[in-house]
């Protein structure tokens, strides 16, 4: 177990009763959940569990039926409209919500005409107003960081699978968000290059940062997260420290999920 | 082969050229703006919107640009109030007229151009813009509309070509560009061949120039579909030095 994350420190994210249908399949059926600030959470649930979907609707990539979200403390407003669809009473709200929740996702989403800084600077220069200069060099440290400084000037589609994922971390970094959501991250990558990706997630989990990740990567759930979240047709089936719960033998179907 | 007749023909046409093209590149300019405004109704998901660009589409893709030229010229100036509404300033001019039908047809085969690079934007990168904060207008522009015009771009380009080609039938309404030249100068000589090869070598000329233009632009917004030589070079260089300027 990693971070300062205590259950004391502030909420970060927060979920409440959340159900979410498509059509009249219901994939989240009243899921609640808190992450803290500095938390590191690992959603574990086979395919088809809602992870994805529960993880989506923090920041309204899918809109919730029912239930509520918090980021922080502002809870997003949500409304029926008059043919009994749920949307965001205030677009405008998700927006600014949207820049404090970095995401990564399964298949990067690189915006594939930019360069690799041009990826990483566009949402803070655009939607965040910040200055040019500034969002360049802070985008070359990140880059840095994330071990692709050399490759700042290439397109998506000139990098490996494993250096788009970091150019993809990199660009949620830059919008100085106060939670990294991640989708899968490296459930489309070539198995040696898993590493690096898992890498980079294990310094900024270190660096106490607020992260919700949806994996298949047990080692990284049991290592690196605070609290392991597993899900299990639209509910949260089971849910503690990962010495707790990887240990904990009664948990048949967790441990059958974890034996694969 | 009477070369000095060539040279002569040619010497006529020329002036026609700058007409030519304003008519070509006025009327896909404006046609652009059209299309863009026809595709986003066609997608908008509203089905009033939808059945109005179908139905636009279905006309002005369906029938003849001459017909359509022919309607608008001589069919308007029928009816006492489009003489005596403002829109007669424009319509008794066989120019706007020209650049009217042209604009109106050209809108109609766009549109399709531009709804299939729409089409083509990847859902995934759109997601990414808005899960980073962007929304609206800011997301058009920025992310779905570069995206789509890369891919509409080689079919735009064909559609620009045959404007070029299209405003040959401008020389009907008595408009003087380089058919209606060739035409004014066959029935002085009687001699259509050599009149109308020169007609045609100005075309292919024209659009020939056209080709590499477009060509180019799209080289340039398409590095990423390249193999990044120059880059490769300068990243290895970066790589040995250990230092990244």
């Amino acid at each position: 177990m990693t971070g300062p994350a205590s259950p004391n420190s502030a909420v970060a994210v927060s979920l409440t009763d959340l159900h979410k249908y498509f059509g009249d399949l219901e994939v989240l059926k009243g899921v609640t959940l808190k992450a803290h600030e500095g938390e590191v959470v690992s959603i574990l649930g086979s395919s088809g569990s809602g992870k994805s979907t529960m993880l989506r609707c923090i920041n309204m990539l899918e809109i919730p039926t029912s239930g509520t979200v918090t980021v922080g403390t502002e809870t997003i407003r949500l409304v029926t409209d008059r043919k009994g669809v749920v949307k965001p009473a205030d677009r405008k709200q998700v927006d600014r919500l949207r820049t404090r929740v970095g995401m990564v996702f399964q298949s990067f989403n690189l915006w594939s005409h930019k360069t690799i800084l041009e990826n990483v600077i566009e949402a803070p220069i655009h939607v965040q107003g910040r200055d040019k200069q500034d969002c360049i060099e802070e985008a070359k440290e990140i880059l840095d960081k994330v071990g692709i400084a050399n490759k700042r000037d290439f397109y998506p589609s000139h990098l490996s699978g494993g250096q788009q994922q970091r150019a993809a971390i990199a660009r949620a970094l830059a919008q100085h968000p106060d939670v990294l959501l991640f989708d899968e991250p490296t459930s489309a990558l070539d198995p040696e290059l898993v590493g690096e990706v898992l890498r980079v997630m294990r310094g900024l989990a270190e660096e106490g940062r607020t992260m919700l990740v949806v994996t298949h990567e047990m080692g990284f759930a049991r290592d690196v997260s605070n609290r392991v979240v597993f899900l299990h047709q639209g509910q949260i089936d089971a849910e503690g420290s990962p010495e707790t719960l990887f240990n904990d033998k009664s948990n048949e179907r967790f441990q059958k999920f974890i034996a694969g | 082969m009477d070369i000095q007749f060539f040279w002569e023909s040619l010497i006529t046409l020329i002036p026609g050229i700058p007409l030519t093209l304003l008519l070509a590149f006025l009327s896909t300019f404006l046609g652009a703006f059209l299309a863009l405004l026809l595709a986003t109704m066609r997608l908008s998901g509203i089905r009033p919107l939808g059945w109005f660009a179908q139905g636009y589409l279905f006309v002005f893709r369906g029938s003849p640009l001459l017909v359509q030229l022919f309607l608008i010229y001589y069919g308007l100036s029928q009816f006492p109030a489009v003489r005596h509404s403002f829109a007669w300033t424009f319509l008794r001019d066989p120019y706007w007229c020209a650049i009217i039908a042209l604009t109106l047809n050209t809108a109609a085969y766009a549109s399709e151009v531009i709804r299939g690079g729409l089409l083509s934007v990847p859902h995934g990168q759109v997601e990414a813009a808005r899960a980073s904060g962007m929304s609206g207008f800011m997301l058009f522009r920025r992310i779905v509309f570069p995206l789509a015009i890369r891919q509409a771009l080689p079919a735009y380009g064909t559609e620009l070509i045959l404007m070029v080609k299209a405003t040959s039938l401008a020389s009907i309404i008595t408009i003087m560009e380089i058919t209606g030249l060739a035409a004014k100068l066959v029935s002085e000589t009687y001699r259509v061949i050599e009149v109308f090869i020169v007609a045609g070598a100005i075309y292919l000329a024209i659009n020939f120039i056209l080709t590499r233009i477009v060509m180019a632009l799209e080289y340039r917004l398409t590095p990423h579909l390249r193999e990044p030589r120059i880059l490769t070079a300068l990243a290895l260089e970066n790589e040995s030095a250990g230092e990244i300027s």
